[in-house]
């Protein structure tokens, strides 16, 4: 990169004797329905490996019953969504959000070759990569490399927490990890931060320090952004007392107030359930299905629905028979939620999984997690999956 | 050569080679000719001091009884409650290894040894949860760490955290798992690239039978490894793991690929591939001597050019240690050091996979930097950077509005901060001539060439210790 590529992907241009960010205003003169054309996607991680069966529940198959002799959940508590499906009685709040059309449950995604440890398959989903490969980019991270018109700015994404996922970070760009925008502001402002900042036109090198200030820089500008962005923004909805809910609440507030960004990375984590599954994994699921029903009926209520678009998943599935302490173990595929205004395909994706026809007790994968990704960068974000996939895989129909 | 040339380079070694340098042992070690201040750091490094923290009686009782439960079927709640103990029991321990770690990189007399450590524990990245495996895989490093890499890749390839991490415990006859063949050659010797995947099949078969016994000894069963003929890189012969290893130093790819991690670890992110290729060369001649291999790396010229000099940036590991020795600190509580080396991104024994701590512009986003910046003024100051800059009275109001609504609390105390620490200023100021300036208090801190910028900030003069709060808490104190 020369010098004057560097400035203008920095965000910056030499305005007199002082940077000025070049963002500021453009955006300003910006009109609103410009802003509201930003298509948002929102990645929520359930960090130990969530039991997908316990959470969308094959009530119509009996081998699930003969293999969970004492933690199934019975037929009549399951909240059915068809004749063989249905969801955990923990995750009621989210009748309403399936029957409203803003749900879609792809099910068996996965990868060849499952790996079942919690880091190295976190990882492999994280990435994008085969199980046998190490990337040290994460596939958001490569999305941001990218560069594309609307991805370009050092806040296109934004980790609702205290430090960033590997799923976050690129080669040449990163997203931001924030948990309280106006904490970043305050440690950004800090005076001697900004006295840093200042007088700064030695820095702005290539090599490792002007990295540093670089960095520096667009972390600085994008606390001031999102901080003056995001604070006359006051939320109408109510939401849940939990972290979980918390953290949807700002990413709502960043969305409603017209961020332009385009990522947000939230999660949740304790699914980790070798014992005593049925009270850990049932109260999990409660926060989670309690603070995304009030997330998506408050972007609903502030006309952010269409535009938003939500995907969980869990770095793997439990194993179909559990074991002998009430609990799973760590097993393959999982299902994954999709959440939006503008689903084309509505309520269960795909045929649920086959319990007859098992991998050494685990379940076969229909879906490659990486078709899930190629089709919401190729149909959502707008670049070419295989550009950031490092190879083509096949889109589905779920946008 | 002048001193004052010496000085700047001395430093230079010891901060990488070492985890910086008192201004005393600075200012002595700069009279003596740069070619002896090397050896000394060889021979100060020549001790083997392990770690011992972790109890071997008790650790192999626990991995009995693990066993003993992992054979059964049914557990009674007596049993489910011994298993869940040892795993508590484990972890504390872990952490406290980890502690242990961190702690003897901060106080050792043998810094080059304990900087080969660390740059051996994230080439042969392990994590396991038993802390007694973690114990001895760390002091296989520490031991070898600047002997033979022969000796210490076979030690690693025996030690029950490698097996365990790669598989070794069911590559089988009949059965093979490729796990430890494949990153035995693609992320501990050749390199992708230098091997085929028949070499991969054919290695594993060498490496079955390779396993721990029940108190986590290494055994070689006999009944369990492969003692058919195997083709390896050409040759065919009843090759044994120690023959496989033997025929991968044989080539010189291997000394090349150890070369060039090593230098872009302690001389630069971008390797220049004509160093590399000169210490690559010396490494194989040498029959891989690490110890040589260091001593060629910092006697060149190159080590001490400009372009290597102030221009790395410091891992997690290199800045909490190198801050922490900096100012004879103390952690009142220690389990904060781990809570910060994983927020900067380097869990030692944690790394995120068997290829390591990906390192350079990796270890920098937005919120590392920033901790980073941070983390001085908590260690040493409680979170206060003394800083007279004239704020942006708008800021100044729009930050005091911010604050009001978190900290109104308690905005008149004081408190410590989270880190809880206690820098020892005395001992610290100690070390400094009569009469240094903050300027060259400045200079000695940073590594890189100071600009205008800093030299205008240090120049009003407002005392040592502020200087070193507001000095460390800069952009340029993250290099090395």
């Amino acid at each position: 990169m020369n010098r004057r590529n560097f400035l203008r992907n920095t965000g910056f241009v030499a305005a007199g004797s002082l940077f000025v960010p070049a963002f500021m205003k453009p955006l300003e003169a910006m009109a609103l329905d410009e802003l509201s054309l930003y298509k948002n996607l929102v990645v929520v991680q359930l960090s130990g490996g969530n039991d997908g069966l316990n959470t969308v529940i094959p009530f119509g198959n009996d081998i699930y019953y003969q293999k969970r002799k004492s933690i199934a959940i019975k037929p009549e508590e399951v909240i059915k969504l068809n004749d063989m499906q249905g969801l955990n009685p923990n995750m009621a709040a989210l009748q309403e959000i399936h029957d409203q059309g803003w749900m879609t449950i792809i099910n068996d995604v996965g990868y060849p070759n499952p790996d079942r440890s919690h880091f190295r398959s976190m990882d492999i989903w994280q990435t994008g990569s085969d199980s046998n490969q190490f990337l040290s980019t994460g596939w958001i991270g490569r999305y941001l490399d990218s560069n594309c018109q609307t991805c370009k700015f050092p806040y296109t994404a934004i980790e609702v927490d205290d430090s960033l996922s590997l799923a976050m970070k690129g080669q040449t760009k990163k997203g931001i990890a924030l948990k309280d925008p106006a904490a970043l502001f305050r440690n950004t402002n800090d005076p001697f931060f900004k006295s840093m900042l200042q007088n700064d036109k030695e820095h702005l090198d290539e090599d490792n320090l002007g990295y540093l200030y670089k960095t520096m820089i667009e972390t600085s500008s994008s606390a001031n952004y999102i901080q003056n962005t995001s604070k006359i923004y006051q939320s109408k909805s109510t939401y849940p007392t939990s972290g979980f809910a918390n953290q949807l609440k700002t990413v709502s507030k960043f969305i409603s107030s017209g961020l332009k960004t385009r990522v947000y990375y939230v999660s949740l984590s304790g699914f980790d359930t070798h014992v005593n599954q049925i009270g850990q994994q049932g109260n999990l699921l409660k926060q989670y299905s309690e603070g995304m029903a009030a997330f998506l009926k408050d972007l609903k209520s502030n006309n952010k629905l269409d535009d938003t678009l939500v995907i969980t998943f869990s770095e793997f599935g439990r194993r179909v028979e559990q074991n002998a302490s009430n609990g799973t173990d760590h097993g393959t595929a999982n299902n994954m939620f999709v959440f939006g205004g503008k689903l084309k395909k509505q309520g269960i994706f795909n045929a649920a999984p086959n319990l007859g026809d098992l991998d050494t007790g685990d379940l076969k994968y229909q879906l490659d997690f990486r078709q899930v990704y190629g089709t919401i960068l190729d149909k959502w974000l707008d670049v070419n999956n295989a550009d950031i996939l490092n190879k083509k895989f096949n889109t589905l129909d779920f946008i | 050569m002048s001193a004052k040339d010496n000085f700047f380079k001395v430093k230079h070694l010891y901060n990488r080679a070492g985890f910086g340098i008192s201004y005393t042992d600075l200012e002595k070690l700069s009279r003596k000719n740069l070619e002896k201040v090397v050896d000394n750091l060889l021979k100060d490094s020549e001790k083997k001091d392990p770690i011992n923290l972790v109890n071997d009686f008790e650790s192999k009782r626990q991995l009995l009884v693990q066993a003993g439960l992992y054979a059964k079927k049914d557990l009674n709640d007596e049993e489910k409650k011994m298993r869940q103990q040892i795993i508590r029991e484990q972890n504390e321990v872990s952490r406290d290894l980890n502690i242990a770690f961190v702690n003897k990189m901060i106080n050792t007399d043998a810094p080059l040894r304990e900087k080969m450590t660390l740059f051996w524990h994230g080439h042969f990245a392990c994590r396991s949860n038993n802390p007694f495996f973690a114990q001895q895989l760390n002091n296989i490093q520490r031991e070898n760490a600047l002997g033979s890499f022969k000796s210490l890749l076979v030690e690693v390839s025996k030690s029950p955290a490698m097996l365990q991490y790669l598989n070794n415990q069911q590559n089988k006859k009949g059965k093979p798992n490729e796990n430890f063949a494949r990153e035995l050659m693609e992320l501990f010797t050749l390199g992708r690239g230098n091997y085929t995947e028949q070499d991969i099949k054919e290695s594993a078969r060498s490496f079955t039978g390779w396993m721990y016994d029940k108190d986590g000894s290494f055994v070689f069963r006999q009944n369990q490894h492969d003692t058919g003929t195997k083709t390896f890189f050409g040759k065919i012969g009843n090759f044994e793991g120690e023959n496989i290893i033997d025929i991968i130093l044989e080539k010189p790819e291997t000394s090349q690929f150890i070369a060039r991690k090593v230098y872009k670890f302690f001389v630069n992110d971008n390797p220049n591939e004509a160093h590399v290729k000169e210490l690559a060369t010396h490494f194989y001649n040498s029959k891989y001597d690490i110890a040589s291999l260091m001593r060629k790396m910092f006697t060149s010229d190159w080590f001490y050019s400009d372009e290597n000099v102030g221009t790395k940036i410091k891992s997690p590991a290199e800045f909490l240690v190198g801050l922490s020795r900096e100012f004879y600190v103390t952690y009142n509580k220690p389990q904060v050091l781990i809570q910060l080396q994983s927020s900067l991104g380097q869990y030692l024994f944690n790394p995120p996979n068997v290829a390591g701590w990906p390192g350079g512009q990796n270890w920098i986003d937005s919120s590392s930097l920033m901790l980073r910046m941070r983390i001085p003024s908590l260690v040493l100051n409680d979170g206060e950077i003394d800083f007279s800059g004239k704020a942006d009275p708008e800021d100044e109001a729009v930050i005091a509005l911010s604050r009001t609504a978190t900290t109104n609390a308690n905005a008149n105390t004081k408190p410590k901060s989270y880190v809880n620490a206690n820098a020892n200023w005395t001992k610290f100021l100690d070390t400094l001539p009569k009469g240094l300036t903050p300027l060259e208090l400045t200079q000695f801190l940073l590594q890189p060439k100071l600009n205008t910028k800093i030299t205008t900030m240090v120049s009003d003069n407002k005392g040592l210790r502020s200087t070193a709060v507001e000095i460390t808490s800069m952009p340029e104190y993250q290099l090395c």
